[in-house]
């Protein structure tokens, strides 16, 4: 089914007559009115879904409702533009990010065409600097001098329905990436004019189902899909028993709310039921046996990603909050947080911040080597690249590299971690330490230059699966060119929503590539005490020579 | 037509200040009254712009990473693009305004059969933006002849610099011509690159414009319409000295001329121009990527907004955790009914 909409798009994205393919706009931007039909936008909220975040954070979430997108009446309520140029007055007065990128943009172009949704579509308002200016329209003319006296010539523009619409289209066509941001001259970072736009559309209940319903489920259950504690845990326990067939190992090192562990390991939740993110889970798992290492997971704080992050800030800390508050109650001395992408973007940038200071919890050190984590001396929480590096510098690790031979990987650095972190080396370290067959995408593709999956930010939902196809085009293509090149056949990241995008993405437009975690290839190579002789790997695969 | 309406407003300054010139008074006005409004504008304007911005705080620690953190002591730190010390950012920051490092990234994307994405080197922006500043700055400099009595030391320097020819008794300057080159490639990037002509707005055309007209002006001024050099000087020394005057016949070329930089100077706070002082406050730049070493402050941070407690998470699930062997805080209480939760989420269908 795939295969053959997958050939249409490939012809369709180089012909259809587009600003990417060299076809000129016959309509300057303004006059071009954004069209919903179906296929093009995520679902609004069920009622009932923003009827909950309503009551939790009143006012935020605007009048809970059944909407129709398509529809010209989005039963906003009446006042709504006021709502809107008071909320930007608001973040005007909270973010100086929000004024200087609404005044300094040169609109010189160098954003133009590194947005990931611009090259997959063509359409000019995809330009992250015409994205921005959806919104700096909307600023200039209740703002600024000019734009007051101006108007028109000056580029300003009252907020109408017609520009909602554009919002609620052009903002969900953003992924939040920030690769606009590594080129433009200023630093101005489109990701932080979309979420400003995401807040002020909650504001007059605009919103998506898909974002909302995982944050409503995270914040009730502690994990976005909503598992209850005893299915939490039994899907957890329920990879014990693959681990044991592929090892002959049975682990016994689970344990879940235990007070008094060392550390609380806090991992995006599709990594105890989704596939591929359960062998991430398995390899996360296996390491600790394998060290020694006294920790638990919480049930109460199961959700590592953070859906708040797509809203607004006040449901990210709400959500973000558990984490602190559940380390605390546990009485562990320091946080691990696996392999997620914008939980780390939280924890690193936003959560010391909103839910700090954490002086309950102790300056991570590594039980193992005794490495302090030096960079996590305030947060005091590590990242499981950084804790896995380490053990294999220090030589902690007993690693048989040649079980991986059957993987010919390449390394999607996830935007967040990338550009919101800075974490570049530690996962190519540990794939070098892990694997014999390691081959890097182009350049301009990779690092801080990389290429989103397409789907962050809570777009990964399937009714816009066209659109997240296309998005996640400059990634694909990036495989491909090291899959054709050097055979690759596994593309391996640090991101839950990596492992369930690339996945589609990669089914889409390189069905020979599989996707995996690092640390399911670190469970891979481990030598575990008392394990068999290891036939397969942790996907019941044969290893490399036991195909027979 | 958005090029039309910028080029209309420069030719309108233009025949403005050639009328003006011409009426009684209206020297003075262009030489004296005007260059000290715009020049109260400007400052003014200015400092009113980045106390506007300073006065909003920077809530969060964001800066855009574009290098390896700062992480394990065997894994080098890129310390220009990913700072985590004050002087790093520093060196990040020079880097930025001197030499336009993100600009120098820039690159071109292109599609093709296949589909393939392929990303050429596009170092042209980055190298006429250069250009063009440093051009401006040399040229605003060398102007410090005009202001100084004695002459600034470092004028003569930079002129000598500067000259690299001479026509009869006048030297060429190649800033004031790099600079007219410069803003015409600018300009034309704009004019004929689709996506660019596209975003671009007329405060996209009327500074590049207006610029183009300064420089001529100023050229035009030395090599073909000859002015009065002692007559300037003595105006602009008299601005200085807050004793201006006009004597003699000074050039009616040098009164559009200083006319278009006073447009300039009072249009700068107002508009994109003032990327001049935004570029030392962005947050994605100006900051040390050490949110986990050290705590940023909020000052707007809500103690209010709670995570959704354990407390009521437990009571909600009690049953079910203590029939699964979780550890629990409150045992169960025998025989009542399922606990009520305040804040239950209404659906509970997982949807993978
Ligand atoms: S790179 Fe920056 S200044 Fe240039 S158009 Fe984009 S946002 Fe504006
Ligand atoms: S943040 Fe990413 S998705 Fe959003 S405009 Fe920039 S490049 Fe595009």
């Amino acid at each position: 089914m795939a295969d053959t909409k997958a050939a249409e798009m490939k012809v369709k994205v180089v012909t259809e007559p587009s600003l990417m393919t060299g076809a000129v706009p016959t309509h300057d931007w303004w006059d071009v009115e954004a069209i919903f039909k179906p296929g093009n936008y995520c679902y609004p909220a069920k009622k009932s879904i923003a009827e909950y975040h309503g009551k939790n954070l009143p006012g935020l979430f605007g009048e809970p409702r059944d909407w129709d997108i398509e529809s010209d009446d989005w039963a906003l309520p009446e006042n709504w533009k006021e709502i809107i140029i008071n909320g930007i007055k608001e973040r005007l007065d909270k973010f100086r990010s929000l004024k200087i990128f609404m005044d300094c943009c040169v609109r010189c172009g160098a954003c133009a065409d590194k947005c990931h949704f611009f090259l997959g579509t063509g359409d000019p308002k995809n330009m992250p600097v015409l994205r921005a200016e959806l919104f700096r329209s909307v600023y200039r003319n209740d703002f600024t001098t000019a734009g007051k006296i101006l108007g028109q010539i000056a580029g300003a523009r009252p907020m109408t329905f017609k520009v909602l619409k554009e919002w609620f289209m052009y903002f969900y066509q953003c992924t939040e990436c920030r690769r606009c941001s590594v080129f433009c001259p200023y630093g101005i970072d489109t990701a932080e004019v979309t979420m400003m736009g995401r807040e002020l559309l909650h504001l007059v209940g605009v919103n998506t189902n898909w974002i909302l319903e995982p944050a409503a489920n995270s914040n009730r259950t502690g994990n976005h899909l909503g598992l209850q504690p005893h299915t939490f845990k039994e899907n957890a326990e329920f990879l014990l028993d693959d681990i044991e067939e592929a090892t002959g190992v049975k682990l016994n090192n689970l344990t879940f709310n235990r007070k008094g562990a060392e550390v609380l390991f806090i991992i995006p939740s599709a990594d105890v039921f989704a596939d591929p993110g359960i062998f991430t889970f398995m390899g996360y798992i296996m390491l600790f046996e394998h060290i020694g290492l006294d920790y638990t997971i919480s049930t109460y704080s199961s959700e590592g990603g953070n859906f708040g992050l797509f809203t607004n800030n006040q449901l990210m800390k709400k959500l973000n909050g558990k984490m602190y508050a559940e380390a605390k109650r546990l009485g562990v001395k320091w946080i691990l947080g696996g392999e997620c992408g914008h939980m780390w973007r939280v924890v690193h940038q936003y959560m010391n911040t909103m839910n700090g200071p954490a002086d309950f919890l102790e300056i991570p050190k590594s039980p193992i080597t005794g490495t302090v984590f030096e960079n996590a001396a305030a947060t005091r929480m590590v990242h499981i690249s950084e804790f896995t590096a380490d053990l294999i510098h220090q030589g902690k690790l007993k690693i048989d590299k040649n079980r991986n031979d059957n993987r010919i990987v390449t390394f999607h650095d996830s935007c967040n971690t990338s550009r919101g972190m800075g974490l570049l080396e530690e996962p190519r370290y540990i794939i070098n330490s892990v694997c014999n067959n390691f081959y890097e995408m182009p350049e301009n593709t990779i690092r801080e230059k990389t290429f989103c999956c397409g789907s962050g930010t809570g777009l990964n939902t399937g009714e816009i699966m066209d659109l997240r196809m296309r998005a996640g085009l400059p990634r694909a293509n990036a495989v491909k060119y090291v899959a054709e090149r050097h055979g690759v056949n596994m593309l391996a990241n640090v991101c839950a929503i990596d492992r369930a995008t690339l996945l589609a993405l990669n089914q889409y437009w390189n069905p020979e590539v599989q996707v995996c975690g690092i640390s399911e290839l670190v469970g891979n190579a481990l030598i575990m005490e008392g394990e068999k002789e290891r036939e397969t790997d942790l996907r019941g695969e044969p290893l490399p020579g036991m195909e027979g | 037509m958005r090029v039309l309406k910028a080029f209309i407003a420069v030719v309108a300054l233009v025949l403005v200040a050639l009328v003006v010139a011409q009426v009684p008074g209206g020297q003075s006005l262009l030489g004296i009254v005007l260059p000290y409004l715009a020049f109260a504008i400007f400052l003014g304007g200015f400092i009113y712009k980045v106390v506007y911005w300073a006065k909003s705080p920077v809530p969060f620690r964001i800066p855009t990473t574009c290098g390896q953190e700062n992480s394990l002591p065997f894994i080098k730190q890129n310390k220009l693009d990913c700072p985590t010390t004050k002087g790093q950012v520093v060196g990040r920051m020079l880097l930025e305004v001197l030499l336009f490092r993100s600009l120098f990234r820039n690159t071109r994307a292109s599609i093709h059969d296949g589909p393939t994405l392929a990303y050429g080197s596009n170092k042209w922006l980055w190298l006429f933006a250069l250009l063009f500043h440093y051009s401006f700055l040399v040229i605003i400099l060398r102007h410090m002849r005009l202001f100084t009595d004695p002459i600034a030391g470092f004028v003569p320097m930079l002129e000598f610099a500067d000259g690299f020819l001479e026509v009869g008794a006048t030297t060429i300057y190649q800033s004031s011509f790099i600079l007219l080159a410069a803003v015409t490639f600018l300009f034309l990037r704009r004019v004929v690159r689709p996506y660019l002509r596209y975003i671009s707005l007329p405060a996209d055309y009327f500074p590049l414009l207006l610029i183009f007209g300064i420089g001529l002006s100023g050229i035009l001024m030395r090599h073909v319409f000859r002015v009065d050099i002692v007559s300037v000087k003595e105006l602009t020394m008299g601005l200085v000295t807050f004793s201006p005057s006009i004597e003699g016949q000074i050039g009616a070329i040098f009164f559009v001329h200083i006319f278009l930089v006073c447009v300039l100077l009072a249009y700068f706070p107002f508009s994109k121009l003032m990327h001049l002082g935004g570029v030392f406050m962005s947050p994605t730049r100006n900051m040390a990527n050490n949110s986990r070493m050290v705590r940023h402050e909020n000052p707007w941070n809500d103690p209010n907004i709670k995570p959704h407690s354990y407390a009521s998470y437990e009571d909600e699930f009690r049953q079910f955790m203590v029939d699964a062997d979780l550890p629990v805080e409150k045992q169960p209480e025998p025989a009542t009914a399922e606990p009520e939760a305040e804040e239950a989420a209404p659906t509970e269908e997982p949807k993978a």
